[in-house]
């Protein structure tokens, strides 16, 4: 039967059915952080069941608060990394190593196509960009996938996005997948596999992919996944050299996954980009996008450059062609959490993190920090922040503040003009 | 079987988040009973006071599509159980956040549209539910009742207590 990429990884992982309808799959990669880790491993403690089903699958990192800020935030990153230590988790990334997951994870080989991947934190649909099936979990969720290596979903339903035209100058992933939310809602793709496909997305690198997935979940999306092919064999080429001939051996293999041209679908979108311009939220819902030419002028307080759907390499070359030889404006301050120690040296290589700090950026280290109002760039009450990161929701990044989700290169805009403002001017 | 049940609280809004059920700076809380103050402590909702007795004595919440959406935090789900609400009636719900309320032995509870504008109507409730059966029973002003469905697996969670007792005997 013609199958999605999807429903193939189902069945090939497929452990039971406990009611039609429902699968539970066995699990690849079970991927862990110190906010939703820790209190799973206490109470797995505390009913004797401290156990894990195999320490080479579970990956575990300390990014959302790092170094730790107080003795909260240090005796959450001591619970895992006594766990880690506890369980021989050789892949344990520790201050000096560590950084946003969905950034680090990838970065490390750890995701493949065809793989089955959980964490309990929404935006692993960021590493559907594999082609892999991963999904955000609750803390119950994980605490079963650590013990059992399992995991219970309904059976996939998939609306495919073909994403068609060619990408204005000026416009990226971030305003792609902003524009789809956009269309399709907060609540569009709730309880569906979002699958990405068209010309656009095979001329997409890795690192686009992953902004591109990273979003679907605010559609309500409980996954993002893009087909497996020769861009995503060179990414992995250093992890698979030793299991493929050549990258055409890869990228034939990787074709297993690829949905069937007569698949079902739930749905299917088409959304031309040859129009589209540079898109901001406005307001406090994913959903609430405009073209930022719509809202040209709107006070900014804070730039914010980081995160897992923004902080990679590609991004930060992006905002470095605005900042390139520009101060920011008195009237913000900018900050950039360049999201893994790699991106940080390659950025420090190509001579980017001295075009930011030249600009008057403040860099952080690789952390979460201040997408959630955790750390390194919480707002006050009032304030407006212009960021690349991927919630815009009331009080996420402070009280009573507000935040514009943007591209990477919309932001560093916002910060030389010191309020929102279109980016292309400064290409020219 | 847990009762499941109480008086009801009324969030008249569409795709209400996580975040604004139990904000990020709590999450560096490592018990659950510590979350209990910060209930729905950013709530974008006219009207709403996250002090008001109305909260406090609620058992069940009512509420409209999309619930839960965002953040996969299971301590949006633990902040009602330590406040002693252990059912969530909505239009419908977010993937995570229904599946959390299952895992933790909760109910997350769909009805259609117009059942909700009716509860929403009677003003006052205390809300009964009869998880065997599927029958929810409103009293307020007058007294009706709504059939709701729950597949077999969602069912079998809650009798065994939650996911892990589920999983731990299974797998």
């Amino acid at each position: 039967m013609a199958s999605t990429i999807a429903e193939k990884i189902f069945a090939s992982h497929l452990r039971d059915t406990p009611t039609p309808g429902d699968a539970v799959l066995d699990i690849d990669v079970v991927m862990c952080h110190e906010i939703t880790t820790p209190i799973a491993i206490t109470d797995l403690m505390e009913k004797g069941m401290d156990r894990v089903f195999d320490p080479d699958k579970i990956k575990a990192v300390i990014d959302h608060v790092t170094p730790s800020k107080d003795s909260k935030t240090a005796t959450q990153a001591k619970i895992l990394r006594d766990w880690a230590r506890r369980h021989n988790i050789k892949d344990f990334f520790d201050v000096g190593n560590n950084g946003v997951c969905h950034a680090l994870f990838p970065e490390k080989g750890f995701i493949r196509p065809g793989y089955t991947v959980i964490m309990g934190d929404s935006h692993t649909c960021t590493h559907g960009a594999f082609g892999a099936f991963a999904a955000g979990i609750g803390t119950t969720d994980l605490e079963v996938g650590i013990l059992k290596g399992v995991c219970a979903f309904k059976e996939p339903v998939t609306m495919r996005v073909d994403i068609t035209g060619t990408l204005p100058v000026g416009v990226y992933a971030k305003d792609v997948i902003l524009h789809i939310i956009k269309k399709i809602t907060v609540n569009g793709a709730t309880n569906k596999v979002m699958e990405f496909a068209g010309p656009i997305v095979d001329r997409m690198s890795m690192e686009s992919r992953m902004t591109l997935c990273n979003m679907a979940i605010e559609a309500g999306g409980t996954c993002g996944i893009c087909m497996p092919d020769r861009t995503t064999a060179e990414y992995l080429w250093p992890f698979i050299d030793d299991k493929y001939e050549s990258v055409d051996d890869a990228v034939k293999d990787f074709k297993q996954w690829h949905s069937d041209p007569d698949a079902h679908y739930d749905s299917t979108i088409t959304i031309d980009v040859s129009d589209l311009v540079p898109q901001a939220t406005f307001g406090f819902k994913p959903d609430e996008v405009k073209d930022i030419t719509d809202i040209e002028g709107e006070n900014v307080d804070q730039i914010y450059i980081g995160s897992c759907t923004n902080g990679r390499i590609e991004d930060l070359r992006a905002a470095a062609k605005v900042l390139k030889g520009r101060k920011i404006s008195r009237n913000v301050r900018g900050i950039l959490s360049p999201a893994t120690p790699s991106i940080f040296n390659q950025a420090l290589e190509e001579g980017i993190i001295k075009i930011f700090m030249d600009a008057g950026f403040c860099v952080t280290n690789p952390t979460c920090g201040a997408c959630l109002g955790m750390s390194t760039g919480v707002l006050a009450e009032g304030e407006v922040c212009a960021s690349t990161t991927n919630r815009n929701f009331n009080g996420r990044m402070g009280k009573g503040g507000m935040v514009h989700l943007m591209s990477p290169l919309s932001a560093a805009a916002a910060s030389i003009a010191g309020h929102i403002t279109d980016p292309r001017k400064y290409l020219q | 079987m847990k009762q499941f049940g109480g008086p009801a609280i009324f969030l008249d809004r569409n795709d209400i988040n996580t975040d604004e059920i139990i904000p990020a700076k709590y999450l560096t809380e490592n018990s659950k009973t510590a979350l209990k103050p910060f209930i729905l402590e950013d709530l974008h909702l006219e009207g709403f006071d996250p002090q008001s007795d109305e909260l406090k004595n609620a058992g069940v919440i009512v509420t409209r599509a999309n619930f839960g959406c965002g953040s996969s935090r299971e301590h949006a789900v633990w902040v009602f159980e330590v406040n002693d609400i252990n059912v969530v009636i909505a239009e419908s719900f977010a993937r995570i956040f229904r599946q959390n309320m299952f895992n933790c032995g909760m109910l997350a509870v769909e009805l259609p549209k117009e059942d909700i504008d009716i509860i929403l109507s009677m003003g006052n409730v205390d809300i009964d539910i009869d998880v065997t059966n599927g029958v929810i029973t409103a009293k307020g002003a007058g007294e009706k009742t709504f059939n709701f469905t729950l597949n077999d697996f969602a069912r079998e969670l809650i009798q065994a207590g939650g996911w892990l007792a589920y999983a731990d005997k299974k797998y």
